[in-house]
């Protein structure tokens, strides 16, 4: 990586000094603290020299003083960090596409590294011909460009009981929405001929998981892609590279990574993944299979713990919502937990299955309040509560937790994560 | 031609036409190879319920015992009970309904394709598909029998792959949202003043569980996971 024009450990200090005014200053409207050395009337350094010329950063990195901007994760959550989460930092970001470094990681067998001239995807099962295909075979055939959300189904898992972790990354950094550019499914099955009494696919991942699901032939056949591309550049490794599997609305289990092969078949196969793990168990000990929807929901990423309020007066709430049944149609925001709601201003594009921006504006003096927002779809599902949600399934089904998020506001400007009743 | 045959014509013709229209002939883009039968061998390792894809072999609940101390017990304890946070494997009978599931083979899978094949593809962690397919049948007997699901003598193989009887088959049913929870398609949501104030009765600071520094993340273990 190129040396950044502002020596790393300067920029370092500035920024931790930085982060603690704003905790000094809390809500009294205390800016950062900046070098007076470049404020006028002085003139800056970096407008006096010249700075690095191109190519410098052949592949361009984020500014050296975005280093926070990063994903994490909840080491407590699991045994290793090769079968783990890392979380995207939706409080750092704002439109409706993830940048594909930030894109939340979920491996069940680390990351792996395949060669592209080594990649193979095998298709076969009920089929009239049997076919594999190579990475330069997948990129001669007709593309599409499309976005779309991509949520794991335990995003929100750790809430069933209670507010536990005091950050929208941690409650909700398991999303990620971008352009994906790949080949409809539908097509390559064509290409080997789906027989008749064919229901199902069985598909595959090339990682040391070798994750498999059952995914109903309708819904191959309907929207779903072999991706090789996010954002215009190669998948990355993280995701899938050099192809993915995309399910669009549909739990991320089930984007299979790394996919090496598609297996056609006329019943689901029941696998680990489907049954001990991504099923909903209720309260009576059974349990829902095959919830493969995400339901709609929507998180304000700011204000939230870890983007507090800075300044008194003018306020922009903001957030994202999608919904895996369709387009997102409303969004309403909750200043007073829940009890009265106005529509927010949804801005930016708005894409089947795929992430919507939302803002809501207002003025804050200073007073407590409890911020919600709450996605509406235009099948006409309206994000629950929690404890709606508790009410019909118990706390102990990990998945599918889409329940209306609350942060506190106190009059510090620091926000909590928070239930209310 | 009869005027029968001209109508019967025409009507074949109005019948196959839009059929045709709504369905084109999918296009061959000749892009692909023929996969080979041993190409297809290699890799085709999926087993379903009814044992469809499950690979000749045996394995006794003794011999696996063997291969399970060696390869599987540092992770999920010698008896199937986890170390750490490991995946446990056995016990958990009856506790599905309580505040605390402990979901293992025993007490919550429903097929015992489900283990095998999740084995077979991607244990034991980081030396995924190493195990013989008489070793893989053996060490899958003596989960089992960890699980009180077989005796000591039992030989695992195709043959007998039927007569394992997993408690919890019955303990899932389909997707049921739209009907359960049909009253969250609400067309006229509450605006203003829906029920009483509301107030604060949980806080995520008293649990005290978040990562404060990326480099060091927080170990407590707590409720919830993301598996």
């Amino acid at each position: 990586m190129s040396e950044p024009i502002d020596k790393p450990q300067a920029s370092r200090r500035r920024f931790l000094a930085g982060a603690a005014g704003i905790v000094a200053a809390g809500a009294t409207g205390g800016a950062v603290r900046a070098d007076d050395k470049n404020l006028p009337p002085n003139v800056a350094g970096w407008t006096k020299g010249l700075g690095e010329g191109v190519v410098a950063r052949p592949y361009g990195q984020p500014s050296p003083f975005e280093k926070d901007v990063i994903r994490r994760d909840v080491q407590w959550l699991t045994a290793s960090r090769e079968s783990s989460v890392s979380f995207t930092p939706l409080h750092e970001l704002d439109g409706i596409i993830t940048p594909n470094g930030l894109c939340f990681e979920r491996h069940h067998g680390g990351i792996a590294e395949v060669d592209p001239n080594d990649y193979r995807l095998m298709i076969h099962g009920l089929v009239d011909k049997p076919l594999i295909f190579t990475l330069e075979d997948l990129k001669r055939l007709p593309r599409v460009n499309r976005v779309y959300f991509l949520e794991c189904a335990a995003n929100s898992g750790m809430e069933w009981r209670g507010a536990q972790l005091n950050g929208c990354q941690y409650t909700h950094g398991m999303v990620h929405c971008v352009q994906y550019t790949g080949v409809p499914l539908k097509l390559l099955l064509e290409q080997a001929g789906v027989k008749p009494n064919a229901k199902w696919l069985m598909v595959e991942g090339g990682d040391a998981a070798a994750m498999n699901r059952s995914v109903p032939l309708a819904k191959a056949l309907d929207d779903c892609l072999i991706a090789y591309r996010m954002n215009g550049e190669m998948l990355r490794p993280e995701q899938g590279y050099p192809a993915r599997l995309v399910v669009p609305g549909w739990e991320g289990n089930m984007w299979v990574k790394w996919i090496r092969r598609i297996k056609v078949g006329d019943e689901p196969w029941y696998t680990r993944e489907e049954t001990a793990k991504y099923t909903d168990l209720l309260e009576d000990g059974k349990a829902r299979k095959f919830t493969y929807e995400m339901d709609a929901k929507s998180v304000i990423t700011s204000p939230s713990p870890q983007a507090p309020v800075k300044h008194k007066g003018f306020l922009v709430i903001t957030g994202l919502a999608w919904s895996g049944r369709g387009k997102v149609s409303r969004v309403d925001v909750s200043l007073d937990g829940g009890r009265n709601w106005r529509a927010a201003k949804i801005d930016g594009p708005v894409f089947d299955k795929a992430c919507v921006r939302f803002y809501a504006e207002t003025e804050w003096n200073g007073e407590p309040l409890l911020l919600q927002s709450r996605a509406i779809d235009d099948t006409g599902y309206v994000q629950p509560t929690k404890d709606a949600l508790r009410k019909i399934r118990g706390v102990n089904s990990i998945y599918h937790n889409n329940g209306i998020q609350t942060w506190a506001l106190k009059a510090s400007g620091e926000v909590e994560n928070v239930e209310v009743g | 031609m009869s005027k029968w045959a001209n109508l019967a014509a025409a009507a074949l013709l109005m019948l196959a036409a839009p059929a045709w229209a709504q369905q084109p002939k999918p296009h061959s883009y000749g892009v692909g190879t023929v996969a080979t039968p041993e190409q297809i061998a290699g890799w085709d390792i999926d087993i379903r319920p009814d044992g469809q894809g499950a690979p000749p072999g045996h394995g006794s609940v003794k011999e696996g015992e063997k291969v399970y101390l060696e390869r599987c017990a540092a992770c999920h304890g010698e008896f199937g009970e986890s170390a750490g946070r490991w995946p446990q494997l056995a016990q958990g009978k009856g506790t599905l309904a309580t505040h605390d599931p402990v979901k293992t083979v025993g007490s919550y899978y429903p097929y015992l394709s489900s283990v095998f094949d999740y084995v077979r593809r991607s244990m034991p962690f980081g030396d995924a598909q190493s195990l013989s397919n008489d070793e893989l049948y053996a060490v899958m007997a003596f989960v089992l029998n960890l699980n009180d699901l077989v005796d000591d003598k039992f030989v695992l193989s195709k043959e007998t792959w039927n007569q394992v009887k997993m408690p919890n088959q019955s303990g899932f049913f389909d997707d049921d949202r739209k009907t359960a929870e049909k009253a969250f398609w609400n067309a006229k949501p509450c605006m203003k003043d829906c029920g009483p104030p509301m107030k604060i009765t949980g806080h995520a600071a008293v649990l005290d569980v978040t990562p404060q520094d990326p480099a060091a993340s927080d170990k407590t273990p707590r409720k919830g996971g993301v598996d």
